[in-house]
Parts: C-alpha cells; structure tokens; sequence
C-alpha cells in the first residue's frame, strides 16, 4: 500500500490545457439459468463451491459445451448496440495463472468478437446527445470469486492466504468495449457516467442481465488519456479497474484527468497501467503495468467449434427487442404531458413501469403521477424500501381513485386505505366495507348528527342565523366526531343551511 | 536463420511458469525450431485462397439448452484441492511483496 497523495491539476484547469480521451471496457453477467460451457447453475449467492461441474474446475478429458441461449443474450446485446452481427465467430483461449481460474486460461472471443461496429447514442442530463461508438461486444466467461484472509479489511496487500469459491466460474459475461471517445472535453466524467447508466438500462431492459452493480452484474473498466489540446496523437492511457458503481465511475475519470495533467504539466510520462479505485478516498493507486504479464498467448478453443449465425436466426431475435429505453422515455414523456422536471422526477424514482400500467388500468396521467411520487413514494421512503417493492398494484390505485371520485371517501381516508391494502387486508373496496371507512353522506345519518350539534350548540346556530356563516365550522368537530371522521363536510354545510333556512 | 531464439524459450517458459535449465533450454530451442518449421511448409503448399483454420472437422453450432444438469458435491470439488478452507480452496498470498 502506497501512502503517496498524487499530484492534482484542478479540473477546469486541466481541461483548458488537455482534450481528455476515454474508452470503457463493460463487463456485462447474463442472468442464463446454466453457465456459458457447463450446465451448473448460474446463481448469486449460494454456499461456496456448490455450483460446480468437471468443466468449471477443468479437470482434464471435460468438454465444454456452449450455452445456446446465452449466445443468443450476446447477439440481442450486439443488436441493441447497433452492431453487426458476425456469421461466423470462435472462441479462443486467454492464457493466464490466477487462481480464480483453474483452467489457466478464460475461454474468450478474440479477434472474432460475436458483435462490433456499433454504437449508442448518450443522452446527458440536459439532453445533449452524444455518439458512443462500439468497438465490440464479445463472449467470455467469468472468473472464480477470491477471499483474501489475514490482510488488512480483505485487502489483497498484506493477506496470508486466499480462499477460492468457484461458483461464478463460467458465468456467462459479454464484454463490451467502445472505441477511443474524443471530443466530451469538460463532459468526460458525466459522459462516463451516463454511458456506463445506458449499458446497464438496455441489458436490464432486454431482460439479459440481473444488472445490479452492487452485485457485479455490470463493471467498468475505464481508460483514461490526456493530449495537449488541439492535438491528434492520443496520450498515454491507463485503465482503472473494476469501478463499480456510477457515481464511482464519473469521480474515476474526473480523478485520472486530474491526476494525468499534474503528470504531464511537471514534464513527466504517463505509465501505461492499471489503476485501482478507491471509493473511499476516491482516488486510484498504481497496480501493475503492462507488461509480459499481458502475453496472453491467445490460440483458438480446440474443443469449442466455431458459431455461426445465419439471417433468419439473427432476424427472429431482432423481433424480440424491446423498445429502446431513451426512445421508450421520449414517448411516455409525450403521451402523458409531464412537464421537464416533472417526468425527469419520475424517471429518477424508478416509476415509469409503474405509472404506465396505472395509466393502462384507467387512470389519468395526472392521477398515476399524484399517487406514485406522493403517498406511495413517501410510505416507501418511511419503510426504507424501493417503492417497487412495496407491492401496490396498478388495480388498486385506480380503484382508491374512482372510490374518491365517486365521493365514497375523501383523500385522507384512502391514504388510509392505501396503507390497508399494502398490509395486505385486501382491495380498497373491501377494506373500505370491511372498516367502515366510506364518507357519511346520507341525509339520515348527517341530519342527525347536525341536529344533535346544533342542540348542544345554540350560540353557534345564533351566530349562523346572524349571517355568520364561518361560525358553521364549529358545527363540524362534533359532526365529525359523531361520524368517526368520515362525514361528508360540504354536505354537511348544505345540510345545517337547509335546517336553518337559509 | 531460426525462427525460434533461445530468448523466445526462455520468454515462452516463464509465461508458462516452467522452470528449465540451461541444457533443456537449448535443446527445447533445437526442437520448437524444427516443428515451427514443419509447421512454416504448409504455407508453401496453402494457396492464398485456402483460409486459415483451426477446425478441420466442418462442424458448427455444437449448442446446449439452457437447463441445469448435475453438479459435484463438496467433498468431489474439493478432492484434488491441496488445501482447503470453509469448503472453499485455499491458495497462498497472491501479490506477495507488492
């Protein structure tokens, strides 16, 4: 561990000197049932080492066998990044000793990747659309899972020893690679950011992927280099590793620049390298630099035969593309007619899904909106849950709205009955009957109430018949009271104006 | 002139973490010279429109449903495993003196 504090260029600083270059490698985990050559299961989280066939720990004589549907998950990928689609693509071995591999090689693409030449149009915050052109998407297999023990906080530095769980090796992963990114300037860390959020989106959105972060479902690998403004030769690059989250990814590019200036400012190279993230000091500190240890002696697979993709195949998966994410947003934005903020708010609490099966069930954009970003949204924020998962249904907001709509009950009691039927006691019209709940206003039941308040208050009803209307307010308490809160209060008022004559 | 070197040997052998002494160097140096060689005469009976390829068999698309089959106990993972650890293997510090 290295106590040495790089040197920093100011931001802002840096980027009137230097033109940032970026590049991302994403490693994407398909969520298949099997792995991508055996047919162990592909599952997060279980006891060590008990989802392992011969062909995750390559003992010898095993064949490996290719999972059929997560070569159709790396095409729909490919597809969903505007890539070509290769007819024909192998699998080589990247040759390596690491005990997260027992085979001494990963089983990988190399220069046959499944999909290349794409890209994906970046929409930033304040809907400036920027090109990300794709060099590759390829297939490959993840690595064993390592435990180092006796080091400082399961630090690499310093551990006595490691213990190896092979549950996700041979997890399926597609590899996603852009190439060079010039031009995003000052924009590089939010662009960093909302690339890497867009990957995630459309493999979630494709159904592929599990795409949580915090379970590397997805990781970035982001380059980094700076060339003197104006310049055409790209600068020295390093590659910060494993950056695992979105907010981590724009600090590691905002980081690197800064620390790449200072570099290149003091007259100094930069070494091309890998670097690791620190999410805690968010910094990056030197691993080890390109060198022999990067030959990795690729050779074709001799036990896996090539793949190839013919039109119709390619085509029949095209047709099970969902619509894009951006271009999904573009058209709920316009079919409900939120405003900017509005739907941006929408968007950022993860209700889209949600607001548009409310809307499907009857209700109106307004309506759906009041609901999912009001109570549903602050119940959720008091239970510390996602507000998906507080599992309200569409049916029951529409049904809580045309209760109030057809003045059964009144905005505060259906906040109550919302609270009901998240605890499970049913639909709103049965908790309603259930409890109670519905507004009193039959004349019977309020005339009564008001002819007993009014006889408890004579003052009062001397005040009204004085042309003080406001003094009916008094009436109201007891009212209320008398109806456990569900009376009707404009009714009410209608009701002691009737009796007095007025 | 060879095509192998005897630092291509030495090179070859710490990526493939085997030790050799000097007399197994030079004689592996010999011996990888005459297969990549061999090898070398192909290219000089392979027109240019003979396609590089690394499956002689024409045979593609060897694919497998996504279904779970069997997998090994812990006691069969663990069988071969020198060391082992809360049913997972247990390997000496990785990045020793980094």
């Amino acid at each position: 561990m290295s106590n040495y504090t790089d040197e920093l260029v100011d931001f802002d600083t840096a980027l009137d000197r230097y033109d940032p270059v970026l590049g991302f490698e994403v490693h994407v985990e398909l969520n298949t049932k099997t792995k991508m050559f055996s047919d162990a299961p592909n599952a997060f989280g279980d006891a060590p080492n008990t989802n392992v066939t011969p062909v995750d720990l390559g003992l010898p004589g095993v064949l490996p066998v290719v999972n059929k549907t997560a070569v159709e998950y790396s095409i729909l990928i490919g597809l969903a990044l505007n890539c070509q689609i290769a007819q024909k693509c192998g699998f080589a071995r990247k040759n390596y000793f690491y005990p997260d591999t027992p085979k001494n090689f990963q089983t990988s693409q190399y220069d046959d990747p499944i999909a290349f030449d794409g890209y994906l149009d970046i929409e930033l915050e304040d809907g400036e659309v920027f090109r990300v052109e794709i060099e590759r998407a390829h297939m490959e297999e993840d690595a064993g899972k390592l435990t180092h023990m006796g080091g400082a906080a399961g630090r690499i530095q310093g551990a006595d020893y490691s213990l190896v769980d092979y549950n996700r090796a041979g997890v399926p992963l597609v590899e996603i690679v852009t190439k060079p990114i010039t031009g995003a300037g000052k924009r590089a860390p939010e662009l960093a950011k909302a690339y890497v959020a867009a990957v995630r989106e459309i493999v979630k959105n494709l159904g592929v992927s599990d795409a949580k972060m915090e379970r590397g479902n997805v990781r970035c690998d982001a380059n980094v280099s700076l060339m003197p403004k104006g310049a055409e030769k790209f600068g020295t690059r390093t590659e910060t590793k494993n950056v695992n989250s979105l907010r981590a990814v724009e600090h590691a590019v905002h980081f690197e620049i800064e620390r790449h200036a200072a570099v290149l400012d003091s007259g100094a190279k930069i070494v091309q390298e890998t670097r690791h993230w620190h999410e805690d000091t968010r910094s990056t500190t030197s691993g080890r630099p390109k060198s022999d240890a990067d030959d990795y002696r690729y050779f074709p697979e001799p036990d896996l035969v090539p793949i190839v993709t013919t039109a119709e195949w390619v085509e029949e998966l095209r047709g099970r593309l969902p619509e894009p994410p951006a271009e999904r947003r573009k058209r709920l934005k316009a079919e409900w007619g939120y405003a900017d903020k509005e739907f941006r708010d929408v968007v950022n609490a993860g209700v889209l899904d949600e607001i548009e099966q409310t809307i499907a069930a009857g209700a109106s954009a307004a309506v759906a909106r009041k609901w999912w970003m009001g109570e549903i949204a602050r119940l959720a924020k008091a239970a510390d849950k996602d507000i998906a998962d507080l599992g309200v249904s569409a049916a029951t907001i529409v049904e809580l709205n045309s209760l109030i709509e057809a003045k059964k009950i009144n905005d505060k009691i259906a906040r109550q009955v919302l609270e009901f039927a998240i605890a499970g006691e049913g639909t709103p019209s049965e908790i309603v009957e259930k409890r109670s709940l519905a507004v009193v206003n039959d004349d019977d039941a309020l005339g009564k109430a008001v002819d007993d308040a009014m006889a408890a208050m004579p003052d009062v009803v001397e005040k009204i018949k004085g042309g003080k209307m406001q003094a009916i307010g008094a009436l109201m308490g007891p009212v209320m009271k008398a109806t456990r809160g569900q009376a009707d209060a404009g009714r009410v008022r209608e009701i002691v104006m009737e009796k007095l004559g007025l | 002139m060879s095509a192998i070197s005897r630092e291509d040997v030495v090179h070859l052998a710490h990526l493939a973490h085997i030790e050799m002494s000097d007399a197994e160097l030079d004689k592996m140096t010999g011996e990888l010279d005459a297969i990549v060689g061999a090898i070398a005469s192909v290219s000089e009976v392979a027109a240019s429109d003979v396609p590089a390829t690394s499956h002689p068999i024409p045979l593609t698309n060897v694919l497998r449903e996504d279904t779970v089959g069997q997998t090994l106990s812990i006691e069969e993972v663990l069988l071969n495993a020198p060391d082992s650890d809360s049913d997972r293997f247990k390997v000496p510090a990785i990045l020793d003196g980094e």
